[in-house]
C-alpha cells in the first residue's frame, strides 16, 4: 500500500492531518481576515471573559483582543517550531551524512562532539546558548535547533553509515563519481525518508520547547507574542482570569498533539516493520475458531490427537500449517514425528497444549484429548495446571529458550513450585536431585550458573531436568537435540532414552532425522505439508516404507560404511500450504505420481501390521526390501 | 564489580572534560565586553581594562580555558554579581531543591511508566492499551507549565488540597508532612511528560521480548501468566528500558526548569532563569556546569544499575 494510503487508513493520523492542516492555513492566511490589531491596548476593556460583547475570546490584561493575539501567536509558533525543526534538520543531517560518509577519523571526532552534546540535559545547553546570545525569539530558535542537532546528526550517521558500504555506492565512486555527487544522488535520496521521520517525530516538540523557552521570557519580546509568551503573560492573572491563560495553553496542546498524531502515523506507514504488524505479543493460549464440528473420538490412549487443523493468519493471509492430523500415543510409549522443515510437526506439537503463537496461530478443527479430557477449547487454567506438570515440553535451542537473566536454578525451582507448593529451599534440593538425574556434574554449583554460562550440551540437559521437573506423563520434545553436535547428540538421546525406561513415560519426539527415530521411538508418524502421509512401527517403516515420500526422504540420509550409495535428493520444493492442490500434496514430486493421484482426497488408510499410508499406489513392501 | 566501577568512573572523564569546554565555549561567545556590561557603558575605559586584567580577559582563550577550569576543581566557580554570593554556594543550596522535586518525579514516572507500558503491552490492543496510549498521547504533548497551571487553578485554588506555590509554608514548620503538601503537585506535573515517554518504550520493549522464546517455555512450565509477563517478560524487558530511564532523568531535570518557575519551587532552573534575565553570566555557567556533570554521574549509576541487572555484561 501507498504511503498516503496507510496514513489515510490510520485515522487518528488522518484526525491529525486535518486539524494540522486547518491550523495551518488560518495561520497562513491570518493576515487577511478581519480581525483586531494583536498589539492595540485597551486598559477600560481588560480582562473581558470570552462572548462578552463584541470579543470572540474576550480581552487580556491590557484589553488586547485575545482571538487575534492567539491567530498571531500560532502564526509565530508553528513558523518557529517549523524553522527551528529544519535548520536542526539540515545541519543535524549533514554532520551525520558527512561522519557517516567519510568515516574514520572524520567520523570519531564528529561522534565525539555529538556524544559530549547529548551528555546535557536538553535545556541546559538551549539555557546556556540563550544565556550567551541574550533573551529573543530568534536567539530561543537558535538555542532550540541547537540542542537537536545531535539528535539528527547521529540517527543519520547510523543510516548513511550502512548506505555507505552498498554496492551501488561502491558501484559509483569506481565509475569516477566525485564525493558530493554520491552523497547528492546516491545516499541523500536513501536517508530523506529517516530524516522525515526525525522531523515528523520532532517538530511537535520544538514547537513545545520555544514555547517554553518564551513562556519563561527568553523568547519572543513584547508586544511580539507567540503562544508561550501569552501563557507567560498571563500565568500573573492565572487565578482572578483563567481563560487568558487556558485559550493559549489549550492551542499550544491542540498543535502539538495534532502534530505527534500526525507523526506517529507517517513513522508507521513508512517504518516496513510495523508496516507488516509484525509487533504483536502472542496470548497466554493458542486462539481457536473451530470451522467444523467436533469429531468424536472415543480412545483409550494417553493422548488422542484427530483431525488438528492450525492456521496461521495474518494481514487477510492464510497459512495452513497443519491440514488435519491425527496422532494416537499409548502411555510409556515413544512416537516419532518426522518431517522436513515447514512440514507442520512443531505446529502440531505446540497446538496439543494451546502454545503455537497467537496471533496469528489459530485452531479451526480437530480435538485433543489427554486422559480422556478435551484440551482444544480448553479455558486458560486448565491448559496452565497441565502444561510443565503432566504433559511438559522440551525445547529446540536451549540458549533462547531458557530465560537468559536467572540462574538456571531459580528456574527449575520456579517449574516445580508453579505446580507443587512447597518452600523455596526444598523446591532448590529437589531441582539439584533434577540435574543430578540428567547428568549434569557438580549440580549444587550448577545451579547458580546461568544458561549463558554452560555448554550446549549442559544447556539441552537443564531443558530436560525442567521438563521432568514435576514427573509429567508425556514429554513433547520438539527437536531437542538438532542445535548440538554429533557427539553430545547421542549423549543427550541416550539419556532421554533412558529416562523413558526409567519412568514409563510417553515421548512425542519431532525430528527431520532418521537416524533418531531408529534409535528412541517405537513408532513413527511421517508428516507432509500439514499432515501425515505414513505411521507405524519403527522397524517396519525404516526397513520398508511405504510412501514414496519417505522412500526418497530416507535415501536423502547418508549411511556410513555403506559403500558408494547414490545420495538423491527429492527434486522440487516442498509444496506451498496456501495453494495445496487437489490429491496427494507430493504428486508434484514424486516419481510415480499419475493422473488418479492429483483428484480427490486420498485418506490414510490402514494396512497389514498397524501401518497405514496415504498413497493409492504405495511401494511395494516386499520388493522395496529387497532393492 | 568496584573495577566496573572504577572502570566507568575513568571513561566519564573525558565527558566531564568535553561538557566544561563545550560550556566554557558557548559563554566565550557572548558578543560585546563582559566588562562593560558588568560596569555600564558610562564606564571609563581605564576601570574596564582594570576589570578585564582582574577578570582575565586580556590572556588567550585557551589560557583562560585552563585557568577556569583550574577554579572549577578546587571548588571556585567565581561570584555571582547579582545576588553577591559565591556561585558554588548558590547552586549546592538550590540544586538541593531541585534534587527533591525532581528525584521524587523521576521515581513517579519510573514506577507508573514501566507498569502502565507493561499493562499496555500485556492487553495489546485491549481497553485499558487504548486508554493508556491515549494517555500516554496526551501526556507527551501538553506542555508542562501549562498542566502546572490547570493543575493549581483546580487543585490548589478551587479545591484547595495543596498550596498554591513555594516549597516550605512562610510560617510553619519545615516538617515532611508540609514538605510532601507542596511537592505533591509539582512532582505530578513533573513526572507525567516522562511516564508518557517511559510507558511508550516499556510497551514495545515487552511486546518485544513477549515474542521471544523463553516466554514460550515459560507458559510451557505451567507458569501463571501474572508471573510470565511481570517476573519473565518484565526482567528482560528491564534490560532495554533501564537505558530508556536515564535518559528520561535528564528530561526530568529539564522539565525541573518550568515547573519551579510555575511552582515558585526555589530549584537551580528558576535559579538559572533568573540569571539569564540578569545577565549573571558567572552564575549561569557555575550552574550548568554542575547540573550536568551530575547528570553524567547519574548515568554513570544506571550503567552500573544495568550491569547488575544483566549477568552477560561482563563486570
Amino acid at each position: 500500500m501507498s504511503f498516503f494510503g496507510l496514513l489515510v487508513r490510520n485515522r487518528l493520523a488522518l484526525a491529525g492531518l486535518v486539524v494540522m492542516l486547518v491550523i495551518v492555513v488560518l495561520a497562513l492566511v491570518t493576515p487577511l481576515l478581519p480581525l483586531a490589531d494583536p498589539d492595540v491596548t485597551n486598559t477600560a476593556d481588560r480582562f473581558k471573559r470570552p462572548f462578552a460583547g463584541s470579543v470572540t475570546l474576550g480581552t487580556d490584561h491590557l484589553g488586547r483582543d485575545l482571538l487575534s493575539r492567539l491567530f498571531w501567536g500560532v502564526r509565530l509558533s508553528l513558523a518557529v517550531g517549523f524553522v527551528s525543526a529544519l535548520v536542526a534538520a539540515a545541519i543535524g543531517s549533514t554532520v551525520g551524512i558527512v561522519a557517516g560518509f567519510y568515516g574514520g577519523r572524520t567520523d570519531n571526532v564528529i561522534m565525539r562532539g555529538v556524544d559530549m552534546l547529548m551528555a546535557f540535559p536538553y535545556i541546559l545547553l538551549a539555557l546556556a546558548i540563550v544565556a550567551a546570545l541574550g533573551p529573543g525569539l530568534m536567539n530561543a530558535l537558535i538555542a532550540v535547533a541547537a540542542v537537536n542537532i545531535p539528535f539528527f546528526a547521529r540517527n543519520i550517521r547510523g543510516v548513511t553509515v550502512s548506505i555507505a558500504h552498498t554496492e551501488f555506492v561502491d558501484a559509483a565512486r569506481l565509475s569516477g563519481m566525485g564525493d558530493a555527487r554520491i552523497i547528492l544522488t546516491e545516499v541523500l535520496p536513501n536517508v530523506i525518508p529517516v530524516i522525515v521521520i526525525g522531523m515528523s517525530t520532532t517538530v511537535g516538540w520544538m514547537i513545545l520547547e520555544t514555547a517554553g523557552l518564551s513562556f519563561l521570557g527568553l523568547g519572543s519580546q513584547p508586544p511580539q507574542a507567540d503562544l508561550g509568551s501569552m501563557l507567560g503573560e498571563a500565568r500573573s492573572a492565572l487565578i482572578t482570569n483563567p481563560h487568558t491563560s487556558i485559550v493559549p495553553g489549550a492551542m499550544i496542546l491542540i498543535i502539538v498533539m495534532s502534530i505527534n498524531l500526525l507523526g506517529d502515523g507517517v513513522r508507521d506507514a513508512l517504518d516496513p516493520r510495523l508496516r507488516s504488524g509484525a509487533l504483536r505479543r502472542p496470548m497466554p493460549r493458542t486462539l481457536v475458531r473451530r470451522e467444523e464440528s467436533v469429531p468424536e473420538t472415543e480412545s483409550p490412549a494417553l493422548l488422542a490427537v484427530d483431525g488438528l487443523k492450525t492456521q496461521f493468519r495474518s494481514n487477510g493471509h492464510v497459512h495452513k500449517a497443519v491440514g488435519g492430523v491425527d496422532l494416537h500415543v499409548k502411555s510409556g510409549e515413544c512416537v516419532g514425528i518426522i518431517g522436513e522443515s515447514g512440514s507442520g510437526k512443531s505446529v502440531t506439537a505446540l497446538s496439543v497444549m494451546g502454545l503455537v503463537a497467537s496471533p496469528p496461530g489459530v485452531i479451526t478443527a480437530g480435538s485433543v484429548h489427554f486422559s480422556g479430557q478435551e484440551l482444544i477449547g480448553a479455558d486458560y487454567e486448565t491448559l496452565r495446571r497441565l502444561r510443565g506438570d503432566r504433559v511438559a515440553y522440551i525445547f529446540q535451542d536451549p540458549l533462547t529458550t531458557l530465560h537468559p537473566l536467572y540462574t538456571v536454578g531459580a528456574q527449575l525451582v520456579e517449574a516445580i513450585r508453579a505446580h507443587h507448593a512447597m518452600p523455596r529451599a526444598k523446591a532448590r534440593e529437589h531441582a539439584i536431585g533434577l540435574l543430578e538425574s540428567v547428568r549434569i556434574p557438580n549440580a549444587e554449583e550448577r545451579c547458580y550458573a546461568y544458561p549463558h554460562e554452560m555448554s550446549g550440551g549442559m544447556r539441552q540437559r537443564v531443558g530436560i531436568a525442567m521438563a521432568l521437573a514435576n514427573d509429567p506423563e508425556l514429554i513433547i520434545a520438539d527437536e531437542p537435540t538438532t542445535s548440538l553436535d554429533v557427539t553430545v547428540q547421542a549423549q543427550i538421546l541416550s539419556l532421554l532414552s533412558e529416562l523413558q525406561r526409567e519412568r514409563g513415560l510417553a515421548i512425542i519426539f519431532i525430528t527431520h532425522d532418521f537416524g533418531v527415530v531408529a534409535q528412541l521411538c517405537n513408532r513413527v508418524a511421517v508428516m507432509y505439508a500439514g499432515r501425515i502421509v505414513e505411521e507405524g512401527p519403527t522397524d517396519a517403516i525404516l526397513n520398508a516404507p511405504a510412501h514414496p515420500y519417505t522412500a526418497r526422504l530416507m535415501a536423502c540420509v547418508p549411511e556410513l560404511g555403506r559403500g558408494r550409495r547414490r545420495l538423491d535428493a527429492i527434486p522440487g520444493l516442498p509444496p506451498v500450504l496456501d495453494g495445496l492442490p487437489e490429491g496427494c500434496a507430493f504428486a508434484e514430486r514424486c516419481h510415480k505420481a499419475k493422473k488418479a493421484c492429483r483428484t480427490g482426497d486420498i485418506v490414510l488408510s490402514a494396512t497389514a501390521g498397524q501401518r497405514a499410508v496415504r498413497c493409492i499406489d504405495p511401494e511395494r513392501l516386499a520388493t522395496n526390501a529387497t532393492r | 564489580m568496584a573495577g566496573y566501577i572504577l572502570k566507568r568512573l575513568v571513561s566519564a572523564i573525558p565527558v566531564l572534560v568535553g561538557i566544561s569546554i563545550i560550556v566554557f565555549l558557548i559563554m566565550a561567545m557572548i558578543p560585546g565586553d563582559p566588562a562593560m556590561a558588568i560596569l555600564g557603558s558610562y564606564a571609563t575605559p581605564e576601570n574596564v581594562e582594570k576589570l578585564n586584567r582582574d577578570l582575565g580577559l586580556d590572556k588567550p582563550l585557551v589560557q583562560r580555558y585552563f585557568i577556569w577550569l583550574g577554579n572549577l576543581l578546587v571548588g571556585d566557580f567565581g561570584r555571582s554579581f547579582s545576588l553577591n554570593r559565591a556561585v558554588l554556594h548558590e547552586v549546592l543550596e538550590r540544586f538541593n531543591a531541585t534534587l527533591v522535586l525532581a528525584g521524587t518525579s523521576f521515581v513517579i514516572c519510573s514506577v507508573l511508566g514501566v507498569a502502565a507500558g507493561t499493562v499496555s503491552a500485556a492487553r495489546q490492543f485491549g481497553l485499558a492499551d487504548k486508554a493508556i496510549t491515549f494517555a500516554v498521547l496526551l501526556g507527551i504533548s501538553i506542555p508542562s507549565f501549562f498542566l502546572g497551571m490547570m493543575m493549581i487553578l483546580v487543585f490548589a485554588v478551587n479545591l484547595r488540597w495543596f498550596p498554591v506555590s513555594g516549597m516550605w509554608p512562610i510560617y510553619g514548620a519545615r516538617d515532611l508532612p508540609s514538605l510532601v503538601s507542596h511537592l505533591t503537585l509539582p512532582a505530578m506535573v513533573l513526572a507525567l511528560v516522562a511516564t508518557g515517554v517511559i510507558a511508550r518504550l516499556s510497551r514495545s520493549a515487552m511486546l518485544e521480548v513477549l515474542r521471544q522464546d523463553f516466554i514460550r517455555t515459560a507458559r510451557a512450565k505451567g507458569v501463571h501468566e501474572r508471573s510470565v509477563i511481570w517476573r519473565h517478560a518484565l526482567r528482560a524487558a528491564m534490560v532495554s528500558i533501564i537505558p530508556v530511564l536515564g535518559v528520561q532523568a535528564g528530561f526530568v531535570l529539564s522539565g525541573a526548569v518550568y515547573v519551579e518557575i510555575v511552582f515558585q519551587w526555589p530549584g537551580v532552573g528558576r535559579m538559572l532563569v533568573d540569571a539569564i534575565l540578569k545577565r549573571d553570566i558567572l552564575l549561569v555557567q557555575g550552574g550548568v556546569v554542575f547540573v550536568a556533570a551530575c547528570y553524567v554521574l547519574f548515568n554513570l549509576l544506571v550503567d552500573v544499575a544495568q550491569s547488575l541487572l544483566d549477568p552477560r555484561i561482563k563486570t
